[in-house]
């Protein structure tokens, strides 16, 4: 035992100084654990962008692919769908797209680049379920003198053929528009805009 | 011989002093009913889930190819395999069943009041602990419903403003829901959050030791020290840790063998009805089971109903209910928050309901009517009446609360009998 007198403020500055370095200590041995549960590389990879050929789509029709699997729906709109879609839009929730729901090019009404293709992630933004393509007037079902959408079996959601959520249904927001760009006139690349890849 | 080793270890570990003052001498209160059988049966239950897990795990593979054709393995292959599953699997649901019952009991006894605060808000982290666990450990099997239930859950965080889309991600360690997360799920599922359980359970009894146990009547039965005439003491011999501290009433017995005898025929009963889901209703017709969840995990194709089990159901009903999905979420995590919260927002002295207000009585039966209905609710699928319905649910879900508060301050109750009845 030292007989020195106590410096109760070296003590302190001491234990302070013990105490943060231990702190950083902790946090950094902490980052990897953390970081560890973030997408591998592998997972990365995997979700790289996807090339779909949209040659062979009719009217009307609603081509399902996958992107960071997640089914992506690349929908042929009729000019009728098209027209509809102009007439509904007291129903709903954010028919300008307000929220940053899409890349700014498909802020419009439509929510595309070209008008005649809708390109979006089939995923309910409620709780992340897939909703159903509805067409040639079954829809009329779900929302009076619209006949075509999207409704969701799980907890009832409703979007039309723009992905725009109807007013009234658990869903906040409209469907989320992906990054695309069109290669030429058949070929669509999801996951990219062009210039931002 | 025998004297000299138990002597021997005593000297070096206190075992025999452990038994005694926990279970040989400890003081319970004589008129416990069968209310009081769930704490043994949901120790019971704990113990089946990690003895069937381990023996899972010796068959099962925690990856999204393998999984499901892996529980097929266990169910049709290993021997025996399906009764370790269905005894996993009804176990799972066995626990909710004596754990919610077990958290009635204490709050139409009062047995989270005062001084038992602490022992209600351990029992809430075991509560919580286990709906973390029953959740991932659904994952698991990696069927239709594990992955839309998985989905439907985690994406509750994508809720919570600017950081929930990273959040989500980074819990699912992908873009979606993928192996990534099934392996996460199965190491939290069998390493991690059973320690946790394991742990908060020692705290939940060392914490009800510590304080002892309430009784029907909610009447303390232990007194201040030299409060009491010899011949009101008890006549067992209860542990001086006890008996130094206070003077105990001449209303108690031994936990062993008394209390221990009791839980055991409830455990028989119990074994009855568990044994007969486990060999003749393991899916108990899709609510332990559910049908989904034997056809493999598909990302593109959504089932056509997704439910949470049976357990989850009130608290996805009153989610469902609020048209905003952050509120939503945010309705849900108060409805836990609420009960967890019990023992501060009751401020009445008087711990059972037999001593309480008729409006009290009223109050815990329909709060215990509307969980019911509100997992009728959220474990059915969508109707018209239903939205309306559970949000009146809702309503009256937490109203429950609001009301208890605000009777408990000046309650109309009927006097305390000085020592048990009967």
């Amino acid at each position: 035992m030292s007989n020195a007198p106590v410096d109760n403020n070296r003590r302190r500055f001491l234990t302070i100084a013990t105490s943060v370095v231990g702190a950083v200590g902790v946090a950094g041995a902490a980052v990897p654990f953390i970081a560890s549960w973030n997408p591998s590389a592998r997972a990365k990879a995997a979700g790289a962008d996807v090339e779909v050929d949209i040659s062979k789509v009719e009217p009307g029709q609603l081509l399902r692919v996958e992107w960071r699997s997640k089914p992506v729906w690349i929908v042929r709109r009729t000019p009728e769908i098209l027209e509809a879609l102009g007439k509904h839009e007291d129903q709903l929730r954010d028919p300008g797209s307000e929220e940053p729901q899409q890349p700014e090019f498909a802020k419009n009404r439509y929510r595309s680049m070209k008008e005649e293709y809708l390109v979006a992630v089939g995923i309910c933004t409620h709780l992340g379920c897939s909703p159903q393509h509805i067409k040639d007037g079954a829809f009329e079902e779900q929302v009076e003198g619209v006949r075509d959408g999207f409704y969701c079996p799980c907890h009832g959601s409703k979007f039309d053929m723009a992905g725009r959520v109807f007013q009234g249904v658990p869903a906040p927001l409209n469907l989320v528009i992906p990054p695309y760009q069109y290669l030429d006139d058949n070929l669509i690349l999801i996951g990219s805009e062009a210039g931002a890849a | 011989m025998w004297q000299n080793l138990l002597d021997w270890i005593e000297y070096r570990i206190p075992m025999m002093r452990v038994a005694k003052m926990h279970a040989i001498e400890y003081p319970a209160p004589k008129n416990m009913n069968f209310w009081y059988v769930f704490g043994f049966l949901a120790t019971i239950v704990l113990v089946n889930q990690i003895v069937t897990g381990i023996w899972l795990t010796m068959s099962f593979e925690p990856s999204a190819e393998r999984a499901f054709a892996s529980v097929e393995y266990i169910m049709r292959e290993v021997e025996y395999g399906y009764i370790l599953r269905y005894m996993h699997s009804t176990g799972a649901s066995a626990f909710f069943i004596v754990v919610y019952l077990h958290m009635f009991r204490g709050m139409i006894y009062g047995s989270y009041q005062k001084p038992r605060e602490l022992i209600w808000l351990f029992g809430m982290f075991i509560y919580l602990a286990l709906m973390a666990e029953a959740f991932m450990g659904y994952v698991l099997p990696w069927g239709q419903m594990s992955y839309w239930g998985a989905q439907v859950i985690v994406s509750l965080f994508g809720a919570i403003p600017v950081i929930g889309e990273d959040l989500v991600i980074w819990i699912q360690g992908d873009y979606v829901i993928s192996g990534a997360t099934l392996n996460r799920f199965f190491a939290l599922h069998v390493i991690a959050l059973p320690l946790v359980l394991v742990i908060l359970v020692f705290l939940h009894i060392v914490a009800l030791h510590e304080v002892g146990s309430n009784n029907p009547d909610g009447v303390e039965v232990k007194r201040k020290k030299g409060s009491l005439k010899e011949e009101e003491k008890t006549k067992f011999k209860m542990h001086e840790y006890y008996t130094n501290k206070y003077d105990i009433v001449d209303d108690v017995v031994p936990f062993f063998p008394h209390i221990v005898l009791k839980d055991l025929v409830a455990f028989a009963v119990f074994l009855l009805g568990f044994c007969y889901i486990l060999f003749f209703k393991p899916e108990m017709g899709g609510y332990f089971l559910e049908a989904p969840n034997f056809e493999i995990a598909n990302p593109l194709k959504t089932p056509e109903h997704i439910f949470p089990v049976w357990y989850f159901t009130p608290f996805y009903a009153i989610l469902k209910a609020i048209p905003d999905k952050l509120f939503g979420v945010i309705a849900m995590f108060l409805a836990i928050i609420m009960l967890a919260l019990l023992p501060w927002v009751d401020r009445g002295k008087v711990r059972s309901w037999r001593y309480r207000c008729g409006l009290h009585k009223v109050n815990l039966l329909v709060f215990a009517a509307v969980f019911v209905f509100l997992g009728y609710l959220g474990g059915t699928p969508q109707a018209g009446w239903k939205v309306l319905a559970s949000q009146i649910a809702t309503i009256m879900y937490f109203a429950f609360f609001v009301l208890l508060w605000m009777y408990s301050k000046n309650e109309n109750t009927k006097p305390l009998p000085e020592r048990i009845t009967k």
